[in-house]
């Protein structure tokens, strides 16, 4: 691989060549060592925000790591119902017993003996009723003779046993609190859904959301437990969940990234052997593109902390097309610039080399905005481009040509060339057309401006719309918490938050009350702050005054007072019964719901209350946020925030794409910039953006009208257009500032045309994604290179003297 | 403690009182000399919706005396079932298909009914009487019929042994189509009597 420069001898050449060879290898080296300690993500770090505000840390948060990301919904379809719950009766059996799951619930009443005997236990430390109020003589009297009345009720046949352990119906209370539980229907002793085709299971991960390999671990789990309990039968077992979409979506971006790779490589090797005719000049070929490829991912490791988005990947395989052009450009037009078997290199470089130089710079200044983003996705695309095509297009300047044998036995592309100059001299009669497809699109997208941009961030999940169905069906089935209404609390300790969480709560009931919220949760629910408990048992009168009042209470009852021992015994216990702590919760299903909702980050204590709506607002399931707002001022509670976490994500992604807005806008005016410096002459910068931005109108028009809404992608997509139509526009119009415009060569027109077949090759295939992401990519850049290439032809300026256009010919 | 897991059901519940419906109707053939179970039921059925009046006594012993509650009771085959207790407490409990919901002291609470087999159990010794389903009632019941069609009684004694820890017998009584009482009588001694009687139209 050394070069052997047979051609005409130039005496400083050789160390020169030495020197940027062994730089190269010494750069390849060193990227190749980054990159071997990198590794490979695919969840939704690249959507998450880079400088969040608290309320963006509190989405982060929950999708990273809250009980939401840690759920996993099954469900088993098919065969019969009974034999349903059967499977899902064995496989919550075993999955129970996994390290990898810290509860799997399916309705089997499998904590309800430790549930129950908690909340009996100690109800008159739970309970919200326990009041100073409640046990005086007024009180006790009116809660005893409710109690009575309720056993005329129908729940009198089962709170009969309770009477004289309960006779102020504390138990009734803390029951009362657990409303919500217990909605889905139960078929063969396990859940099933509403209209009875599936048996469901919820079950909640011991890794974290963010944990990918401890997602599929856990997925894995799920499989075998199923493959076991339903044998050869006839079921099918369906799941989804963050943690299941994340691991999907890894897969699939692998899949995908690996399959569109190998056919553009594959594509593109054919055309360049097509064309080349020549094996060693391919591998050449794609010398600048792999170095590239490896600088870029190398970059972005560095960049940031190690981690390289799946998406970016996808996205580099792409740059395989852009990059290659660089080597085609310089294979190609070498053929003008050899006579009689020996190449003058100098001319050569000097040939191509300005207008490469100004391409590239274009790019890096469209490129180099989106570093500015915000967005870590975008910013990670903006720095392995900018690395990528920078490394491509040095590596073909300074490395290339010393590893090219002088005598390229490159096929004579003259006759193709002819009829392309031909063809473009006819293609100029096509102004017009241009006109026209610049104007219809223009009209298009004024039609539709009002529905043209996605507002919403699942435009950009890389989870398909059929997954995201299923996931809405079994969440319905579940009545799953999709958590979407939070107010957090944050605090120094437990003690605090759980304090703060009982003034929130004594807020919120009156909105529960009247329908503003339908309800919500709240850790102190289950374990109630020190505070609380010892207020409650404060409440309780001593031991004989409480006798002395329940005798009074129960006088004009039908009943005799000895019945009520059990209560005044347990009340009196009460009364001096150590606090509840955390501990106690154990063996418990409310356990888990204390681990969901009250958390430690380092020295900071949070406690989390989910909001529902109202039944009313099923439809919409959209709360008021006023209220609420006005609700946790009352509450007078510092560190607590209400978090809509659709609207703060939908709000994340406006604010993306606003700022990505922007930053393309600022990337088109440095390409404007950088090209008026570069060809110092307004109507040359025009004549070279002219076809660009009526490529990129064209291709907005086209996605429009086929009802596509525009995304964060598409716009990104729109400034890769520019980047590499900006490469045609310029050979068509002459890079070099100095000398006279000059007609477009016959070898040049044939490298565009490779390098525009290329181009389409790498970003058409990524229309076929099954990413949504990738996609919005393959249908902005692929057919916008086409129009890019055949804009500038239409529209570039006819040469002074036509003949010259094979001047250069032997 | 299993107990304390049927409260909240129970409180939706009316179960144990839901009575059937009189209302002067027309009656099934009396007299006839195969009355018997299948009879009772297609005259039953025949009955596609009703409003009585009831009142309920509950004989506990631990009580001195019995509790009473009276109401109105809403029947819209095939399963619809309203029940609204006035006094002592005001309570709307209704049934609708495999859901319930029951509204007390500003509360309400909504739950799929087959969670809970024992209260299911009850609901259908009423709703099924009141349909005149056979196949429902058999679920959970045995069936005994005896007298005629002007003057029976409907003896349903639970088939499992789960329910049978909480019931020993519902005693349904009533002429031709209407039901007059509805006493159920639990294992542990205690029992209830509804009486019914027609609605008395506004």
């Amino acid at each position: 691989m050394m070069p052997a420069p047979r051609g005409g001898p130039r005496p400083t050449a050789l160390p020169a060549a030495r020197l940027a060879v062994i730089l190269w290898l010494a750069w390849l080296l060193a990227c190749a060592a980054v990159v071997t300690r990198t590794s490979f993500t695919a969840d939704l770090s690249a959507f998450l925000p880079r400088m969040p505000s608290a309320e963006q840390q509190l989405l982060v948060d929950q999708l990273r790591e809250g009980l939401v990301s840690r759920l996993i919904l099954v469900g088993v379809e098919g065969g019969d119902a009974d034999w349903r719950a059967a499977v899902s009766r064995t496989m919550a059996a075993r999955l129970r017993k996994d390290a990898r799951f810290s509860a799997v619930s399916n309705g089997e009443p499998v904590n309800q003996a430790a549930d129950q005997r908690y909340l009996y236990n100690h109800r008159y430390l739970l309970s919200p009723t326990v009041t100073p109020e409640r046990f005086s003589q007024q009180g006790l009297t009116a809660a005893v003779a409710d109690t009575f009345d309720l056993l005329a009720s129908p729940a009198g046949l089962f709170t009969k046993s309770l009477l004289p352990r309960d006779p102020t119906g504390e138990v009734m209370s803390v029951m009362s609190q657990l409303d919500a539980q217990q909605r889905v229907p139960m078929h063969g002793g396990a859940w099933a859904s509403r209209d009875g085709r599936r048996a469901v299971l919820l079950a909640q991960t011991a890794s974290a959301g963010s944990d990918t390999d401890g997602q599929a671990r856990a997925i894995d789990a799920i499989r075998e437990a199923f493959a076991d309990a339903a044998k050869a039968a006839p079921y099918r077992l369906v799941m989804t969940g963050p943690g299941v979409f994340s691991v999907k979506a890894r897969d699939t971006i692998r899949h995908d990234v690996e399959r569109l790779s190998a056919i553009g490589v594959a594509i593109i090797v054919t055309l360049l052997l097509v064309v080349y005719r020549s094996v060693p000049l391919l591998v050449l070929g794609l010398v600048p593109v792999l170095s590239g490829a490896l600088a870029g991912v190398a970059a972005v490791s560095l960049g940031f902390g190690g981690m390289v988005h799946g998406l970016t990947l996808g996205f580099g395989t792409t740059l395989i097309g852009e990059a290659v052009d660089y080597s085609i450009y310089l294979f190609v037009q070498s053929a003008q610039y050899t006579r009689g078997g020996q190449r003058d290199n100098r001319a050569w470089i000097a040939g191509f080399w300005p207008t490469v130089r100004l391409g590239v710079l274009t790019s890096v200044c469209g490129f180099a905005s989106l570093l500015l983003s915000g967005f870590p996705g975008l910013a990670q695309l903006g720095l392995y481009s900018i690395s990528g095509l920078a490394t491509a297009a040095l590596v073909t300047r300074f490395v290339l040509p010393h590893l090219v044998p002088a005598t390229l036995h490159l096929r004579d592309v003259t006759p193709l060339g002819t009829r392309l100059a031909a063809l473009l001299a006819r293609a100029r009669r096509l102004r017009w057309l241009v006109a026209v497809i610049a104007i219809a699109a223009c009209a298009v997208l004024w039609a539709r401006h009002d529905t043209l941009w996605g507002r919403e961030l699942s435009a950009l999940s890389p989870v398909p719309a059929a997954e995201q169905a299923l996931d809405a069906s079994l969440r319905a089935d579940l009545g799953a918490p999709d958590v979407r209404y939070l107010v957090v609390l944050s605090g120094p300790d437990q003690e605090s938050v759980l304090q703060g969480a009982e003034r929130v709560a004594r807020q919120l009931d009156p909105l529960v009350a009247s329908g503003v919220i339908g309800g919500y949760e709240s850790p102190a629910r289950y374990l109630p702050s020190a505070a609380t408990q010892r207020a409650r048992q404060a409440s309780l009168p001593t031991p004989d005054e409480l006798a002395r009042r329940l005798d009074a209470a129960v006088a004009r009852q039908p009943v005799r007072r000895e019945l009520f021992a059990p209560f005044l015994a347990e009340a009196g216990q009460a009364r001096t019964a150590a606090p509840l702590r955390r501990e106690d919760l154990k063996g418990t299903s409310m356990a888990l719901a204390i681990d969901a909702l009250l958390t430690r980050h380092g020295d900071q204590w949070n406690a989390t209350l989910p909001l529902r709506a109202p039944a009313s607002a099923k439809a919409t399931d959209v709360l008021d946020s006023q209220p609420i707002r006005a609700a946790l001022d009352r509450a007078g509670v510092s560190h607590a925030l209400f978090v809509d976490l659709k609207r703060e994500s939908d709000q994340l992604y406006g604010g993306y794409m606003r700022e990505a807005l922007h930053l393309s806008l600022g990337g088109v005016l440095a390409i404007l910039v950088l090209l008026s410096v570069a060809l110092r002459s307004p109507r040359r910068v025009l004549a070279t953006v002219l076809p660009l931005a009526a490529a990129a109108l064209a291709v907005m028009g086209g996605l429009a009208a086929l009802g596509q809404p525009l995304n964060l992608l598409h716009l990104v997509g729109l400034l890769l257009l520019v980047a590499v139509g900006s490469n045609y526009a310029l050979f068509f119009n002459g890079a070099a500032s100095t000398g006279p415009t000059t007609a477009i060569s016959a070898h040049t027109l044939v490298s565009l045309l490779l390098a525009n077949l290329t181009t389409v090759a790498a970003f058409g295939l990524l229309a076929w994604s099954d990413l949504p992401l990738l996609k919005a990519f393959g249908l902005t850049v692929g057919p916008g290179a086409v129009l890019a290439l055949c804009f500038s032809a239409i529209l570039a300026r006819a040469p002074a003297n036509r003949r010259r256009t094979t001047a250069g010919q032997p | 403690m299993r107990r304390i897991r049927l409260i909240l059901p129970a409180l939706v519940l009316g179960v144990a009182l839901l009575p059937g419906m009189a209302i002067p109707a027309f009656a099934a053939d009396s007299g006839s000399a195969a009355w018997g179970v299948d009879q009772l039921m297609s005259a039953l059925a025949q009955r596609k919706s009703g409003r009585v009046q009831f009142t309920e006594k509950k004989y506990l012993a631990i009580l001195e005396r019995p509790v009473e509650s009276s109401g109105e009771l809403v029947f819209v085959a095939p399963d619809h079932l309203e029940k609204r207790t006035v006094a002592p407490k005001p309570e709307n409990l209704v049934l609708d298909g495999d859901m319930m919901t029951v509204e007390r002291g500003g509360k309400r609470f909504t739950m799929p009914l087959q969670n809970y087999p024992e209260i299911a159990a009850f609901i259908e010794s009423i709703r099924g009487t009141l349909a005149g389903n056979r196949s429902s009632l058999e679920r959970y019941y045995k069936l005994g019929v005896e007298g005629r069609a002007n003057r029976w009684t409907l003896t349903l004694t639970p088939a499992d042994s789960r329910m049978a820890a909480i019931i020993t017998q519902v005693r349904i009584e009533g002429a031709h189509d209407a039901l007059d009482s509805v006493e159920i009588r639990q294992a542990d001694g205690d029992r209830s009597v509804m009486k019914i009687r027609p609605a008395t139209r506004p």
